[in-house]
């Protein structure tokens, strides 16, 4: 069994040419470094439009390199990555156009308050400024949460503010580290329902979770990274 | 993409750079004889011009890598492959520049002392020739920041064409900046001698040499610094197969 | 990309910037009191009224250069605490509405720094401006400051947004820097009337402020894209 790689049933998410053309990710034999250490160590991996896909694995396994790769946020040392079709090394403003990224950092101005992060992201690309309420209703954002500096916001206010952000940019395909990290149970419950809305508005959502339970009730297809590379760990649901 | 740039490097073992190396040591040497022993002295400054066979060709070496990275760099970037070994001649190009601006400082300052009694002056030349020595060390420090190896060439591609517009800021700039002093430089040798025919002729011929050391130097730590990316690369192989068994159950 | 929306942008990030600067106070409360402390201890390093009097332009725009070094720091350091750096990558925005966006606030924040560092010299180096003096030394002040932030920002860019990179921006910033110094100081001077200069003699000196500071913006509107996002 131990030559078995990763010692897990040898389920590799195959890569069908036929269907790549569609496939919002599309992930081959990807080598991502950070320094010398290889983070994604020849990760496969397809996700078609319209799937909520929770990756799982240790810490260190990897997830958040994935993430980043197909945010095109780290370059590629080999293999290749493509988002919704586009090349993720030499076409990444067309990629990014598509992707909404909320990593372990919110990405947040802690000087300014909650409202003045909305409405500068929103500047920045171009949303109105009934899409930005829209957005701040749904996460829960209130007056007085709005008005208040970012910096003194709690961990899920400022999490519930990222998310907003990210609501206004439209994106197609949400990526998500670990979302639910230090939000209380209605937060959490909040959470998943902006991603099953997100889907059935035809987002695709890949979310890094280590919460088992939750994610098994929320994911259309989960996958397990293992020492840099992708094993598929349950079905669909 | 990465793997076929980073392939083990040919050797530099060639003809031609063997000639090369040939032709710089003979000319070495004739250029020794000919600055020490066959060339005149000058009328003011004595046997300190002879200082001039060595500084003029390095000093023009110095210009000439920075020039040559820029042009290497700005070769990788319009290039569409994104050529690995531009970069890597560019970073090569620098490191011979760096040392050599380095001896030109040395040279200028014992000539320095010899015709003007000080190991500093702030000539124009000399001051120039101090900013672009510490600008290229930046560029080689940020040579060194890590990434992967097309990152590094990217960002280094770009330090190199600022610095190398920064080449005739400063120089003119620091050109006006003396302007105002002159009364200082009027009364003392500023550099410029009177040559006859065999001074001007070791002058050019010290400048010919310099450059064919120069080649071989850039040859030689290109194909260093590429045998250093191939062994990364080769790291990486062991790294991917550590990566791997992490995942294995104990 | 079209000229408005990265207009746009530059003036959103212009407006970001500032706003966090006038909310956190550092400019106020940190590196005003910083340049002013430089400008004191160079009257004790000197310790000559004539002196001072004489080189208080070099001064001036030596404090200025070392709290650019602090502002631009700031300003970067500001993208990277919470990673917004990698969300305005991620947000599609155009990396030259991003740098301009930048270099307008550091602009701001420069000229208010010289104008303190001015009043300074006036107060303790004693010296004198008259009306014509004040307009070249204005003038000197906008374009110095363009040609340092143009600069700053690119190479803020490079070292300050990934940690641990810090220490690069000094070596890559001040010998760049060095027609600025000779360019603004020389102004400053005739502004000054130090030696005897006449403020007449101080343009040409802006002329090679307002070079330096076009080519450099020019240069950085192409460069900082590719040079910040890996």
């Amino acid at each position: 069994m131990a030559k078995d790689v990763g010692g897990f049933p040898r389920r590799w998410v195959c890569s069908v040419s036929l269907v790549s053309e569609t496939s919002v990710v599309d992930v081959r034999d990807a080598v991502v470094l950070l320094g010398s250490f290889p983070a994604l160590a020849e990760a496969t991996l397809t996700i078609e439009r319209g799937e909520l896909v929770v990756v799982q694995g240790a810490n260190g396994a990897g997830k958040t390199t994935l993430l980043r790769l197909c945010a095109g946020l780290v370059p590629l040392a080999r293999g290749t990555a493509r988002v919704m079709g586009h090349d993720v090394g030499s076409n990444r403003a067309a990629v990014r156009a598509n992707v909404g990224f909320l990593g372990h950092a919110n990405g947040l101005y802690a000087d300014l308050t909650a409202g003045e992060n909305l409405s500068f992201w929103s500047d920045v690309v171009g949303a109105s400024r009934t899409e930005v309420a829209a957005a701040a209703h749904r996460m829960g954002l209130s007056e007085r949460l709005l008005s208040t500096q970012v910096g003194r916001l709690s961990a899920g206010q400022k999490r519930r503010t990222a998310l907003a952000v990210m609501a206004v940019r439209r994106a197609t395909l949400w990526l998500l580290d670990e979302p639910h990290a230090g939000l209380d149970a209605p937060g959490r419950d909040e959470i998943d329902t902006l991603l099953r809305d997100a889907v059935a508005a035809g987002a695709t959502v890949v979310v890094a979770s280590h919460e088992l339970e939750r994610s098994a009730s929320l994911a259309t297809r989960r996958i397990e990274v293992v020492g840099g590379r992708i094993v598929e760990s349950g079905g669909h649901s | 993409m990465s793997n076929a740039q980073t392939s083990v490097p040919p050797p530099t073992r060639t003809a031609t750079t063997r000639n090369l190396g040939l032709i710089a040591i003979l000319g070495s040497v004739v250029l020794a004889l000919l600055g020490l022993f066959f060339t005149a002295e000058d009328v003011v400054q004595g046997s300190s011009v002879r200082i001039m066979y060595v500084h003029v060709p390095t000093a023009w070496v110095a210009y000439l890598a920075f020039v040559f990275t820029a042009v290497c760099s700005a070769g990788y970037l319009r290039g569409k492959k994104h050529s690995l070994n531009l970069d890597r001649l560019a970073g090569a190009s620098a490191e011979v520049g760096v040392i050599f601006m380095g001896l030109t400082l040395v040279t200028g300052s014992l000539w320095g002392r010899l015709s003007w009694g000080t190991y500093w002056d702030w000539d124009p030349r000399l001051t120039t020739t101090v900013f672009l020595f510490v600008t290229y060390v930046g560029y080689l420090a940020v040579r060194g920041l890590g990434g992967t190896q097309q990152q590094r060439a990217k960002r280094s591609a770009i330090v190199a064409l600022f610095a190398v517009i920064e080449i005739p800021l400063v120089h003119f700039s620091v050109l006006l900046w003396r302007s105002l002093h002159q009364e200082a430089t009027v009364l003392r040798p500023n550099g410029d001698v009177r040559m006859d025919g065999l001074m001007l002729f070791s002058l050019v011929f010290g400048v010919a040499v310099f450059t064919v050391i120069f080649a071989w130097l850039v040859l030689h730590r290109n194909r260093v610094l590429a045998l250093v990316d191939a062994v990364e690369m080769r790291g990486i192989d062991a790294a991917l197969a550590a990566r791997h068994a992490e995942g294995v159950p104990t | 990309m079209s000229a408005s929306r990265i207009v746009g942008v530059a003036r959103a990030v212009a407006s970001k910037d500032l706003r966090i600067e006038w909310r956190s106070r550092v400019m106020t409360n940190q590196v005003l009191p910083f340049a002013a402390i430089v400008m004191v201890l160079f009257a004790f390093a000197l310790d000559n009224d004539g002196i001072l009097q004489r080189v208080a332009p070099g001064l001036v725009w030596m404090a200025t250069l070392f709290a650019s070094l602090v502002v631009v720091q700031r300003s970067f350091a500001v993208e990277s605490a919470d990673s917004a750096i990698d969300a305005l990558r991620l947000a599609g925005v155009p990396s030259q509405g991003v740098y301009l966006g930048k270099v307008a606030a550091l602009v701001v924040q420069l000229v208010v720094c010289e104008a303190v560092l001015a009043a300074l010299a006036l107060i303790l180096y004693r010296v004198n401006v008259d009306r014509h003096g004040a307009v070249l030394l204005v003038t000197t002040c906008i374009l110095g400051s363009l040609g340092i932030a143009a600069l700053a920002a690119v190479y803020g860019g490079l070292s300050v947004a990934d940690r641990g990179r810090e220490t690069l921006l000094p070596l890559l910033l001040l010998p760049a820097l060095a027609p600025v110094l000779i360019g603004a100081t020389r102004a400053t001077e005739s502004a000054f009337g130090s030696d005897g200069a006449r403020a007449a003699e101080g343009w040409p000196w802006v002329g090679l402020l307002a070079v330096f500071g076009a080519i450099f913006l020019f240069g950085g509107t192409l460069g900082f894209g590719p040079l910040t996002d890996e």
